[in-house]
Protein backbone atom coordinates (compact mmCIF):
# COMPACT_ATOMS: atom_id res chain seq x y z
CA UNK A 1 0.00 0.00 0.00
CA UNK A 2 1.53 3.40 -0.83
CA UNK A 3 1.82 5.23 1.78
CA UNK A 4 1.23 9.55 2.05
CA UNK A 5 4.61 11.13 2.99
CA UNK A 6 3.85 15.06 4.28
CA UNK A 7 6.58 17.45 3.19
CA UNK A 8 7.94 20.10 5.04
CA UNK A 9 10.66 22.60 3.40
CA UNK A 10 12.94 23.98 5.80
CA UNK A 11 15.35 24.91 3.69
CA UNK A 12 17.75 28.14 4.74
CA UNK A 13 16.26 28.17 8.48
CA UNK A 14 18.62 27.73 10.96
CA UNK A 15 18.13 25.39 14.02
CA UNK A 16 16.41 25.26 15.91
CA UNK A 17 13.54 26.79 13.42
CA UNK A 18 13.45 23.60 11.70
CA UNK A 19 12.78 21.39 14.85
CA UNK A 20 10.23 23.77 16.12
CA UNK A 21 8.47 23.47 12.42
CA UNK A 22 8.76 19.84 12.46
CA UNK A 23 7.16 19.63 16.01
CA UNK A 24 4.51 22.08 15.08
CA UNK A 25 3.53 20.25 11.94
CA UNK A 26 3.87 16.57 13.52
CA UNK A 27 1.40 18.55 16.25
CA UNK A 28 -0.93 18.25 13.11
CA UNK A 29 -0.65 15.01 11.81
CA UNK A 30 -2.41 11.40 13.06
CA UNK A 31 -0.05 8.83 14.93
CA UNK A 32 1.44 6.26 12.08
CA UNK A 33 1.49 9.38 9.60
CA UNK A 34 5.04 9.97 8.05
CA UNK A 35 6.62 13.51 7.29
CA UNK A 36 9.55 14.31 5.18
CA UNK A 37 11.59 17.21 6.21
CA UNK A 38 14.40 18.89 4.38
CA UNK A 39 16.96 21.36 5.78
CA UNK A 40 19.72 22.85 4.74
CA UNK A 41 21.34 23.75 8.43
CA UNK A 42 23.71 20.76 8.96
CA UNK A 43 22.93 21.03 12.61
CA UNK A 44 19.56 19.69 11.83
CA UNK A 45 20.89 16.34 11.06
CA UNK A 46 21.49 15.69 15.07
CA UNK A 47 18.30 18.43 16.29
CA UNK A 48 15.35 16.64 14.70
CA UNK A 49 16.68 12.48 15.78
CA UNK A 50 17.12 14.04 18.50
CA UNK A 51 14.18 15.54 19.11
CA UNK A 52 12.69 12.74 17.35
CA UNK A 53 13.94 10.39 20.24
CA UNK A 54 12.81 12.04 23.12
CA UNK A 55 9.33 12.60 22.10
CA UNK A 56 8.72 8.95 21.03
CA UNK A 57 8.43 9.48 17.33
CA UNK A 58 10.44 7.24 14.70
CA UNK A 59 13.66 8.40 12.29
CA UNK A 60 12.75 6.15 9.45
CA UNK A 61 15.82 7.67 7.32
CA UNK A 62 18.05 10.26 7.18
CA UNK A 63 19.60 11.37 3.56
CA UNK A 64 22.85 14.24 3.58
CA UNK A 65 24.26 15.64 0.36
CA UNK A 66 26.38 18.52 0.12
CA UNK A 67 23.50 21.24 0.62
CA UNK A 68 20.59 19.39 1.98
CA UNK A 69 19.54 17.18 4.51
CA UNK A 70 16.53 15.43 4.55
CA UNK A 71 14.95 13.50 7.57
CA UNK A 72 12.08 11.33 7.48
CA UNK A 73 10.15 10.68 10.48
CA UNK A 74 6.55 8.68 11.79
CA UNK A 75 4.63 10.05 14.06
CA UNK A 76 4.47 8.47 17.15
CA UNK A 77 1.93 8.92 20.08
CA UNK A 78 0.53 12.62 21.29
CA UNK A 79 1.77 13.86 24.10
CA UNK A 80 -0.24 16.35 26.43
CA UNK A 81 0.24 19.84 24.31
CA UNK A 82 1.64 23.01 25.60
CA UNK B 1 -12.31 -16.91 47.76
CA UNK B 2 -9.03 -16.86 49.71
CA UNK B 3 -8.59 -14.21 52.17
CA UNK B 4 -5.57 -13.49 49.85
CA UNK B 5 -7.71 -13.20 46.81
CA UNK B 6 -10.41 -11.33 48.37
CA UNK B 7 -8.26 -8.23 49.50
CA UNK B 8 -6.31 -8.14 45.74
CA UNK B 9 -9.31 -8.28 44.22
CA UNK B 10 -10.86 -5.08 46.58
CA UNK B 11 -7.37 -3.44 45.68
CA UNK B 12 -7.72 -3.67 42.13
CA UNK B 13 -11.32 -2.35 42.10
CA UNK B 14 -10.20 0.52 44.59
CA UNK B 15 -6.38 2.04 42.98
CA UNK B 16 -6.48 5.42 43.23
CA UNK B 17 -7.22 4.98 47.29
CA UNK B 18 -3.45 3.45 48.13
CA UNK B 19 -1.73 4.69 44.75
CA UNK B 20 -0.53 8.63 45.28
CA UNK B 21 -1.01 10.86 42.27
CA UNK B 22 2.76 11.33 40.50
CA UNK B 23 2.89 15.35 40.20
CA UNK B 24 4.04 16.98 36.68
CA UNK B 25 6.17 19.72 36.02
CA UNK B 26 7.11 21.92 33.62
CA UNK B 27 10.36 22.63 33.49
CA UNK B 28 12.47 25.55 31.82
CA UNK B 29 15.73 24.13 30.08
CA UNK B 30 18.19 26.03 29.00
CA UNK B 31 21.01 23.65 28.35
CA UNK B 32 22.93 24.65 30.97
CA UNK B 33 23.88 22.76 34.27
CA UNK B 34 21.66 24.63 36.46
CA UNK B 35 18.24 23.62 35.08
CA UNK B 36 19.70 19.90 34.04
CA UNK B 37 20.20 19.30 38.05
CA UNK B 38 17.26 21.14 38.81
CA UNK B 39 15.34 18.41 36.90
CA UNK B 40 17.75 16.00 38.27
CA UNK B 41 16.43 16.24 41.77
CA UNK B 42 13.09 16.47 40.78
CA UNK B 43 13.10 13.59 39.36
CA UNK B 44 14.89 12.17 42.02
CA UNK B 45 11.75 12.84 44.23
CA UNK B 46 9.22 11.02 42.07
CA UNK B 47 8.32 13.82 39.88
CA UNK B 48 7.53 13.83 36.20
CA UNK B 49 9.25 16.76 34.56
CA UNK B 50 8.70 17.66 30.92
CA UNK B 51 10.82 20.88 29.47
CA UNK B 52 10.34 23.88 27.90
CA UNK B 53 12.95 25.69 25.90
CA UNK B 54 11.87 28.69 24.24
CA UNK B 55 13.66 30.84 21.31
CA UNK B 56 13.79 34.23 21.32
CA UNK B 57 15.99 34.58 17.98
CA UNK B 58 18.83 35.89 20.34
CA UNK B 59 19.84 32.74 21.64
CA UNK B 60 23.46 31.81 21.64
CA UNK B 61 22.92 28.00 19.97
CA UNK B 62 24.86 25.54 17.63
CA UNK B 63 23.47 27.47 14.52
CA UNK B 64 25.94 30.20 14.53
CA UNK B 65 28.35 27.33 14.50
CA UNK B 66 27.20 25.71 11.56
CA UNK B 67 26.90 28.90 10.01
CA UNK B 68 30.67 30.00 10.17
CA UNK B 69 32.65 26.97 8.39
CA UNK B 70 35.96 27.60 9.80
CA UNK B 71 33.22 26.28 13.30
CA UNK B 72 32.38 23.28 11.46
CA UNK B 73 34.21 21.18 13.81
CA UNK B 74 32.53 22.73 16.91
CA UNK B 75 29.77 20.45 18.10
CA UNK B 76 26.29 21.97 16.67
CA UNK B 77 24.09 19.91 19.29
CA UNK B 78 21.36 21.92 20.40
CA UNK B 79 22.08 22.08 24.39
CA UNK B 80 18.57 21.84 25.75
CA UNK B 81 17.79 19.05 23.04
CA UNK B 82 20.91 17.49 24.69
CA UNK B 83 20.07 17.64 28.07
CA UNK B 84 15.98 16.69 27.14
CA UNK B 85 17.66 13.46 26.15
CA UNK B 86 20.59 13.04 29.04
CA UNK B 87 17.44 13.10 31.43
CA UNK B 88 15.18 10.93 29.72
CA UNK B 89 12.10 14.20 29.61
CA UNK B 90 10.07 15.27 26.59
CA UNK B 91 11.11 19.23 25.31
CA UNK B 92 9.07 21.39 23.94
CA UNK B 93 10.45 24.25 22.04
CA UNK B 94 8.57 27.10 21.17
CA UNK B 95 9.13 29.99 19.42
CA UNK B 96 8.49 33.16 21.13
CA UNK B 97 10.49 35.78 19.17
CA UNK B 98 7.50 37.45 18.13
CA UNK B 99 6.10 37.76 21.28
CA UNK B 100 9.48 38.24 22.90
CA UNK B 101 10.09 41.78 21.42
CA UNK B 102 8.04 43.46 23.45
CA UNK B 103 10.75 42.34 26.49
CA UNK B 104 13.32 43.64 24.10
CA UNK B 105 12.10 46.91 23.30
CA UNK B 106 10.25 48.05 26.93
CA UNK B 107 11.96 46.36 29.70
CA UNK B 108 9.87 47.15 32.60
CA UNK B 109 12.55 46.60 34.68
CA UNK B 110 15.91 48.08 32.24
CA UNK B 111 18.81 45.98 31.06
CA UNK B 112 21.67 44.91 32.66
CA UNK B 113 24.93 45.81 31.33
CA UNK B 114 24.09 45.37 27.84
CA UNK B 115 20.91 45.48 25.77
CA UNK B 116 20.24 42.08 28.32
CA UNK B 117 16.52 42.70 29.84
CA UNK B 118 17.55 39.62 31.76
CA UNK B 119 15.00 40.08 34.92
CA UNK B 120 11.87 40.86 32.13
CA UNK B 121 13.14 37.76 30.95
CA UNK B 122 12.98 35.75 33.01
CA UNK B 123 9.69 36.99 33.87
CA UNK B 124 8.11 36.35 30.63
CA UNK B 125 9.16 32.86 30.18
CA UNK B 126 7.60 32.01 33.34
CA UNK B 127 5.08 33.66 32.57
CA UNK B 128 4.53 31.57 29.40
CA UNK B 129 5.60 28.56 31.79
CA UNK B 130 2.70 29.52 33.26
CA UNK B 131 0.31 29.85 30.66
CA UNK B 132 1.24 26.39 29.18
CA UNK B 133 0.62 25.02 32.62
CA UNK B 134 -2.67 26.09 32.86
CA UNK B 135 -3.85 25.34 29.39
CA UNK B 136 -2.94 21.85 30.07
CA UNK B 137 -4.44 21.60 33.28
CA UNK B 138 -7.84 22.76 31.58
CA UNK B 139 -7.36 20.27 28.87
CA UNK B 140 -5.43 17.62 30.40
CA UNK B 141 -6.52 17.89 34.37
CA UNK B 142 -4.85 15.29 36.16
CA UNK B 143 -2.53 14.52 32.98
CA UNK B 144 -1.86 18.42 33.03
CA UNK B 145 0.96 19.78 35.08
CA UNK B 146 0.69 21.23 38.65
CA UNK B 147 4.34 23.42 39.01
CA UNK B 148 7.00 25.35 37.38
CA UNK B 149 10.79 24.14 37.88
CA UNK B 150 13.69 26.83 36.89
CA UNK B 151 17.33 25.97 37.81
CA UNK B 152 17.82 29.68 38.99
CA UNK B 153 20.28 30.17 42.08
CA UNK B 154 20.26 32.90 44.18
CA UNK B 155 22.48 35.83 43.77
CA UNK B 156 24.28 34.22 40.66
CA UNK B 157 23.34 36.54 38.08
CA UNK B 158 23.36 40.11 38.65
CA UNK B 159 20.44 41.94 37.08
CA UNK B 160 17.96 38.46 37.54
CA UNK B 161 18.83 35.97 39.83
CA UNK B 162 19.15 37.93 43.19
CA UNK B 163 17.49 37.29 46.58
CA UNK B 164 14.94 40.12 46.34
CA UNK B 165 14.22 39.38 42.50
CA UNK B 166 13.09 36.16 42.93
CA UNK B 167 9.60 36.96 44.04
CA UNK B 168 9.36 39.59 41.75
CA UNK B 169 9.72 37.08 39.09
CA UNK B 170 7.17 34.35 41.02
CA UNK B 171 4.48 37.13 41.29
CA UNK B 172 5.02 39.38 37.87
CA UNK B 173 4.81 35.84 36.10
CA UNK B 174 1.14 34.79 37.52
CA UNK B 175 3.16 31.45 38.54
CA UNK B 176 3.44 32.64 42.57
CA UNK B 177 4.05 29.54 44.66
CA UNK B 178 4.17 27.46 41.93
CA UNK B 179 7.15 28.49 40.86
CA UNK B 180 9.81 25.96 42.49
CA UNK B 181 13.88 27.09 42.22
CA UNK B 182 14.90 23.32 43.98
CA UNK B 183 18.58 24.48 43.68
CA UNK B 184 18.64 27.05 46.43
CA UNK B 185 14.83 26.30 47.45
CA UNK B 186 15.99 26.52 50.84
CA UNK B 187 16.83 30.23 50.68
CA UNK B 188 13.38 31.30 49.44
CA UNK B 189 10.04 30.65 51.31
CA UNK B 190 7.83 27.44 51.11
CA UNK B 191 6.03 27.10 47.64
CA UNK B 192 2.86 25.29 47.39
CA UNK B 193 4.58 21.95 46.10
CA UNK B 194 6.62 21.66 49.25
CA UNK B 195 3.59 22.51 51.65
CA UNK B 196 1.23 19.93 49.93
CA UNK B 197 3.94 17.38 50.83
CA UNK B 198 4.29 16.77 46.58
CA UNK B 199 8.37 18.27 47.43
CA UNK B 200 10.37 17.11 50.55
CA UNK B 201 11.93 20.49 50.79
CA UNK B 202 14.78 18.37 53.25
CA UNK B 203 15.90 16.96 50.37
CA UNK B 204 16.22 20.54 47.97
CA UNK B 205 19.13 22.63 48.45
CA UNK B 206 20.79 26.08 49.69
CA UNK B 207 22.97 27.57 46.63
CA UNK B 208 23.78 30.55 46.58
CA UNK B 209 26.51 33.16 44.74
CA UNK B 210 28.63 32.69 41.87
CA UNK B 211 30.43 30.04 42.94
CA UNK B 212 29.98 26.59 41.00
CA UNK B 213 31.20 24.58 43.10
CA UNK B 214 28.05 23.02 44.47
CA UNK B 215 26.33 22.23 41.25
CA UNK B 216 29.92 20.35 40.13
CA UNK B 217 29.78 18.32 43.29
CA UNK B 218 25.49 17.40 42.89
CA UNK B 219 26.55 16.74 39.22
CA UNK B 220 29.27 14.64 39.97
CA UNK B 221 26.69 12.90 42.56
CA UNK B 222 24.40 12.50 39.60
CA UNK B 223 26.92 10.80 37.58
CA UNK B 224 26.81 13.72 35.11
CA UNK B 225 30.05 14.52 33.79
CA UNK B 226 29.13 15.61 29.76
CA UNK B 227 27.63 19.26 30.71
CA UNK B 228 27.32 22.64 28.83
CA UNK B 229 30.05 24.99 30.61
CA UNK B 230 29.18 28.36 31.79
CA UNK B 231 29.83 30.99 29.67
CA UNK B 232 28.48 34.08 30.73
CA UNK B 233 25.12 33.04 29.49
CA UNK B 234 23.00 31.84 26.40
CA UNK B 235 22.14 35.33 25.19
CA UNK B 236 23.33 37.34 22.27
CA UNK B 237 22.05 40.36 24.28
CA UNK B 238 24.64 39.81 26.75
CA UNK B 239 27.16 40.17 24.40
CA UNK B 240 28.83 44.14 24.30
CA UNK B 241 29.16 43.67 20.31
CA UNK B 242 26.23 42.26 19.68
CA UNK B 243 24.33 44.77 21.53
CA UNK B 244 26.46 47.16 20.10
CA UNK B 245 25.13 46.22 16.63
CA UNK B 246 21.80 46.76 17.93
CA UNK B 247 21.94 49.77 19.17
CA UNK B 248 23.51 51.28 15.45
CA UNK B 249 20.40 49.48 14.09
CA UNK B 250 17.88 51.26 16.06
CA UNK B 251 19.64 54.63 15.84
CA UNK B 252 20.01 54.02 11.79
CA UNK B 253 16.46 53.59 11.58
CA UNK B 254 15.45 56.28 14.26
CA UNK B 255 13.27 53.85 15.69
CA UNK B 256 13.65 50.96 18.56
CA UNK B 257 12.23 48.02 15.93
CA UNK B 258 13.74 44.51 14.50
CA UNK B 259 12.42 41.79 12.43
CA UNK B 260 14.20 38.29 12.73
CA UNK B 261 15.73 38.30 9.86
CA UNK B 262 17.77 41.80 11.50
CA UNK B 263 18.38 40.06 14.76
CA UNK B 264 20.23 37.14 12.81
CA UNK B 265 22.00 39.22 10.41
CA UNK B 266 23.85 40.78 13.31
CA UNK B 267 25.46 37.40 14.43
CA UNK B 268 27.19 37.39 10.88
CA UNK B 269 29.89 38.41 9.37
CA UNK B 270 31.70 42.15 9.40
CA UNK B 271 29.33 45.02 9.83
CA UNK B 272 30.63 48.53 8.37
CA UNK B 273 28.22 51.68 8.50
CA UNK B 274 30.07 54.45 5.56
CA UNK B 275 26.82 56.09 5.64
CA UNK B 276 24.25 57.03 8.55
CA UNK B 277 21.46 55.66 6.11
CA UNK B 278 23.61 52.59 4.28
CA UNK B 279 25.54 49.56 6.39
CA UNK B 280 27.55 46.87 4.76
CA UNK B 281 27.29 43.50 5.83
CA UNK B 282 30.25 41.67 4.60
CA UNK B 283 30.39 38.09 4.64
CA UNK B 284 34.26 36.90 6.40
CA UNK B 285 34.48 33.61 5.19
CA UNK B 286 33.10 30.56 2.70
CA UNK B 287 30.03 29.70 5.48
CA UNK B 288 28.87 32.96 5.92
CA UNK B 289 28.71 33.97 2.42
CA UNK B 290 26.28 30.54 1.47
CA UNK B 291 24.40 32.04 4.69
CA UNK B 292 24.27 35.70 3.07
CA UNK B 293 23.48 34.12 -0.54
CA UNK B 294 19.80 33.18 1.26
CA UNK B 295 19.14 37.23 1.44
CA UNK B 296 20.31 38.38 -1.66
CA UNK B 297 16.64 38.26 -2.44
CA UNK B 298 15.82 40.97 0.11
CA UNK B 299 18.49 43.00 0.15
CA UNK B 300 20.66 44.98 -2.72
CA UNK B 301 24.31 42.75 -2.81
CA UNK B 302 27.78 43.11 -3.95
CA UNK B 303 30.47 40.80 -4.82
CA UNK B 304 33.48 40.87 -6.47
CA UNK B 305 33.74 39.43 -9.96
CA UNK B 306 37.43 40.32 -11.42
CA UNK B 307 39.00 37.58 -8.45
CA UNK B 308 37.54 36.23 -5.67
CA UNK B 309 36.01 37.47 -2.46
CA UNK B 310 33.17 38.06 0.11
CA UNK B 311 29.26 38.64 -0.47
CA UNK B 312 28.53 41.54 0.89
CA UNK B 313 24.49 42.49 2.04
CA UNK B 314 23.39 46.63 1.52
CA UNK B 315 21.46 47.27 4.48
CA UNK B 316 19.83 50.78 3.40
CA UNK B 317 20.09 52.42 0.20
CA UNK B 318 22.81 54.28 -2.33
CA UNK B 319 21.48 58.07 -2.28
CA UNK B 320 24.30 58.40 -5.13
CA UNK B 321 26.67 56.65 -7.22
CA UNK B 322 29.31 57.99 -5.20
CA UNK B 323 28.48 55.75 -2.01
CA UNK B 324 27.83 53.05 -4.26
CA UNK B 325 31.34 53.13 -5.48
CA UNK B 326 32.14 53.32 -1.89
CA UNK B 327 30.65 50.42 -0.93
CA UNK B 328 32.48 48.45 -3.93
CA UNK B 329 35.82 49.63 -2.77
CA UNK B 330 35.06 48.37 1.06
CA UNK B 331 33.97 45.27 -0.49
CA UNK B 332 37.06 44.96 -2.65
CA UNK B 333 39.36 45.75 0.15
CA UNK B 334 38.68 42.22 1.58
CA UNK B 335 38.97 40.63 -1.88
CA UNK B 336 41.75 38.86 -2.82
CA UNK B 337 42.27 42.03 -4.97
CA UNK B 338 42.82 43.94 -2.19
CA UNK B 339 46.65 44.95 -3.53
CA UNK B 340 45.28 45.40 -6.84
CA UNK B 341 45.14 48.50 -8.91
CA UNK B 342 40.89 48.07 -9.83
CA UNK B 343 38.54 45.06 -9.00
CA UNK B 344 35.61 44.50 -10.96
CA UNK B 345 32.25 44.11 -8.39
CA UNK B 346 29.12 42.90 -9.43
CA UNK B 347 25.87 44.94 -7.76
CA UNK B 348 22.65 43.05 -7.67
CA UNK B 349 19.35 44.28 -6.90
CA UNK B 350 17.02 41.85 -5.04
CA UNK B 351 15.42 40.84 -8.16
CA UNK B 352 17.02 43.28 -11.05
CA UNK B 353 19.54 43.07 -13.44
CA UNK B 354 23.09 42.69 -12.19
CA UNK B 355 25.80 45.74 -13.11
CA UNK B 356 29.35 45.84 -12.86
CA UNK B 357 31.74 48.50 -11.47
CA UNK B 358 35.11 49.19 -11.69
CA UNK B 359 36.60 50.48 -8.88
CA UNK B 360 40.16 50.60 -6.67
CA UNK B 361 40.11 49.14 -3.58
CA UNK B 362 39.33 51.14 -0.60
CA UNK B 363 43.28 51.26 1.91
CA UNK B 364 42.74 50.75 5.48
CA UNK B 365 42.94 54.52 6.13
CA UNK B 366 39.87 54.90 4.04
CA UNK B 367 37.59 53.23 6.46
CA UNK B 368 37.89 54.74 9.81
CA UNK B 369 37.61 52.67 12.43
CA UNK B 370 33.99 54.45 13.50
CA UNK B 371 32.95 53.10 10.87
CA UNK B 372 33.09 49.52 12.24
CA UNK B 373 29.93 48.71 14.44
CA UNK B 374 31.29 46.23 16.36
Amino acid sequence: MNETIHDLDVRRQLCPIPVIKTQNKVGELAQGEVLRVTCTDPGALNDIPAWCRINGHEVLATEESDLEVVITLRVGEPSVAL
Amino acid sequence: MSQAATSQAAASVTPSAAEPIQRRAIALVSGGLDSMLAVKVMQEQGIHVEGVNFFTGFCVEGHTHAIRKKDKDKNKRNNALWVAEELGIKLHIIDISEEYKDVVLNPKHGYGAHLNPCLDCKIFMVNQATLMLNKARDLAGEKGFDFIVTGEVVGQRPKSQRKETMPIISSESGADDRLVRPLSALNLPETLPEREGWLDRSQLHDFSGRNRKPQIALAKRFGLEDYAQPSGGCCFLTDESYSRKLADLWQARNERRYELDDIMLLKVGRHIRPQPHLKLIISREEGENRFLEGYRYQFTSLTTVSCPGPLALVDGRFESEAELEQAAAIVARYSKGRGDESVTVEVKEPGGVAREVRVAPARPDDIPKAWLVA
